[in-house]
């Protein structure tokens, strides 16, 4: 019994916990990235007895700020939905990590764990239907503001997401078909083996033009620069004008929690997910002939920390993205969107469906 | 004269849009290595001339000024303690934001005519512009401090008195009056203090007779 309940509230706490830790720990890689990319030295003056440590006191200054900030709701504004949606918003971003699977199975004392917090057929749709999902918190706090700007925000937000979520599902219509699972943690098994005999089977070989839209579709969906139409700093700051404090925050943290997603989300269904290159559950097979034994537990360990270096090298290059590109105008958003964007996943499916079909 | 900036067309390559996106990360990435790279390094100790960043981390770190940079003024000092200013009015007269106020006393010695009893710069005022430095016959007045820090809560505080433009170590509130010569003192609430016996020592025969000079600035 206490197995039962003890091994999922393990799993989903384990990846709860990383996400959460990463999220708060963007708002440090975002200032000190951006400042070593741009020569500079970024944040570092948070200190505890003069101890600085690159900074990293700068996250838990931000979160006893936005706890202690008056939270304001304008006098106008619908409560209920006001307060509802920065929880709507970072709830659906965070369940939908529950079908990611960050790790080969465990089997202790003759139990099979898979290292995933639950273990869904239908992972794929799950994940998509809760990112759907998080638009309503977006338009929900545009809506409830009572403010022209952030009904602007809303709004345009709405229109991005509702857009690119067609484009992005398309773009793993590919992935699908080649693996022909929904299920994640089958997904990420059938791209254990090797292509020519020295290439990792993973998604990003056998679908690189489907990487290349879902990488740009799904950094739309996170709502960051280039594609931060919805926010718009320098017009109509966007939906969460009227939010304050650890409200304003749990927008904040959606944001980042949403680039992890889309993290582990590329990482699962292009980069092999937690597959280690020549990897197999008994130990290091490469191609040369050489092998090496691991034993189970290390390789369980291997596995995790194979998916958390995928996710974090992603979130660098997320964030190289982020401060790099400028942002779109509104125009050209919707035309990368609708005229080229989808045109390119629907041609990726169609050559994809052929090439099965010919095989 | 109009100048005509022609447009430059895209070509085939640079309407990929990708390649010249993939051009634009390669650089940003490039920066964010390289910086990296001598980050991690100066941890080690290594490469310790190269900067890995173009901050200055002021205020431990100090950007270095240019020699005729104009900073905070300050008044020179004869070997005895007492400024230079022979209080001629130049620099109060010249200067374009009229933020110096002196008064003029008489000095014991024959060969100086006049000092300054109060010499005050208001620095919320003054725009730094160093006419009062280029002026001085006498160069008595300097902007070589150095200091550029010069903030306050008031505008009372921007004032500088004599006390501090002898001395720039000084900050604002000055502890206590260090100064021999007479001078209205903001220390003593406005009134004179001091005399010429502190400078120069009871006994010491003044060419101009003593008792006048002391009497002149003590009135």
């Amino acid at each position: 019994m206490i197995w039962e309940i003890g091994i999922p509230f393990a799993l989903s706490g384990a990846i709860l916990f990383f996400v959460l830790n990463l999220g708060g720990l963007h708002t440090w890689i975002e200032r000190k990235q951006s400042a070593i990319m741009q020569d500079r030295i970024g944040a570092n003056r948070a200190s505890i007895l003069g101890v600085r440590l690159f900074g990293l006191f700068h996250p838990l200054a931000d979160a006893i700020k936005m706890f202690v900030k008056e939270d304001f709701i304008p006098p106008q504004a619908d409560k209920l939905l006001h307060t509802l949606a920065p929880f709507l918003s970072v709830f659906f971003s965070l369940v939908a990590f529950a079908a990611i699977p960050y790790g080969d199975r465990l089997v202790i004392g003759g139990r099979v764990i898979e290292l995933q917090a639950a273990n869904l057929n239908v992972a794929l749709l799950y994940i998509f239907a809760m990112l759907s999902l998080g638009v309503y918190g977006v338009i929900l706090a545009g809506f409830s503001s009572h403010n022209n700007y952030a009904l602007l925000g809303g709004i345009r937000a709405a229109a991005q997401m509702v857009s690119y979520e067609i484009t992005l599902g398309i773009a793993i219509i590919g992935t699908v078909m080649i693996y022909g699972t929904l299920d994640l943690q089958q997904m990420v098994r059938a791209q254990g083996g090797l292509l020519f005999g020295f290439l990792p089977a993973w998604g990003v070989f056998l679908q690189p033009v489907g990487f290349l839209v879902f990488t740009a579709a799904a950094l739309a969906e996170t709502k960051r620069v280039p594609f931060d139409l919805p926010e718009g700093e320098s017009e109509i700051i966007g939906y969460f004008v009227e939010y304050s404090g650890m409200k304003f925050g749990m927008f904040f943290m959606t944001d980042f929690i949403e680039t992890i997603m889309v993290a582990a989300l590329a990482t699962t269904l292009f980069f092999g997910g937690w597959q280690v290159p020549y990897l197999t559950p008994d130990g290091f097979q490469f191609p040369w002939g050489a092998f090496v034994p691991v034993a189970a537990i290390p390789y369980a360990l291997l596995t995790v920390a194979s998916f958390t270096v995928k996710v974090l090298a992603f979130c660098w290059l997320f964030m190289v993205i982020r401060w790099t590109l400028p942002r779109f105008r509104y125009d050209q958003l919707m035309r990368l969107g609708w005229r080229i964007l989808f045109p390119i996943s629907v041609a990726n499916v169609l050559i994809t469906g052929a090439v099965l079909a010919w095989r | 004269m109009a100048m005509i900036i022609e447009r430059k067309e895209l070509n085939l390559w640079e309407r990929l849009y990708l390649p010249e996106i993939l051009r634009g990360l390669w650089l940003t990435s490039r920066h964010f290595f390289v910086n990296m790279f001598f980050h991690t390094a100066h941890l080690f100790g290594l490469f310790k001339r190269h900067r890995a960043a173009v901050t200055t981390q002021w205020p431990e770190e100090l950007r270095p000024l240019a020699a005729r940079f104009r900073s905070r003024h300050r008044l020179t000092t004869r070997e005895e303690g007492t400024p230079r200013c022979v209080g001629c009015m130049l620099c109060e007269t010249v200067c374009p934001a009229k933020c110096i106020t002196i008064v003029a006393g008489e000095h014991p010695d024959p060969n100086v005519e006049k000092y300054p009893v109060r010499f005050d710069i208001d620095l919320g005022v003054c725009v730094y512009c160093g006419y009062c430095v280029e002026v001085c016959p006498e160069d008595a007045i300097r902007m070589d401090t150095n200091i550029l820090d010069v903030s306050a809560y008031s505008r009372d505080q921007m004032k500088l008195d004599i006390h501090e433009l002898m001395n720039p170590t000084l900050r604002k509130p000055v502890p206590e009056c260090d100064l021999k010569f007479p001078h209205k003192c903001a220390l003593h609430d406005g009134k004179l203090t001091g005399s010429w016996e502190r400078v120069y020592g009871p006994g010491e025969k003044l060419s101009r007779p003593a008792d006048q000079g002391t009497e002149l600035a003590a009135r």
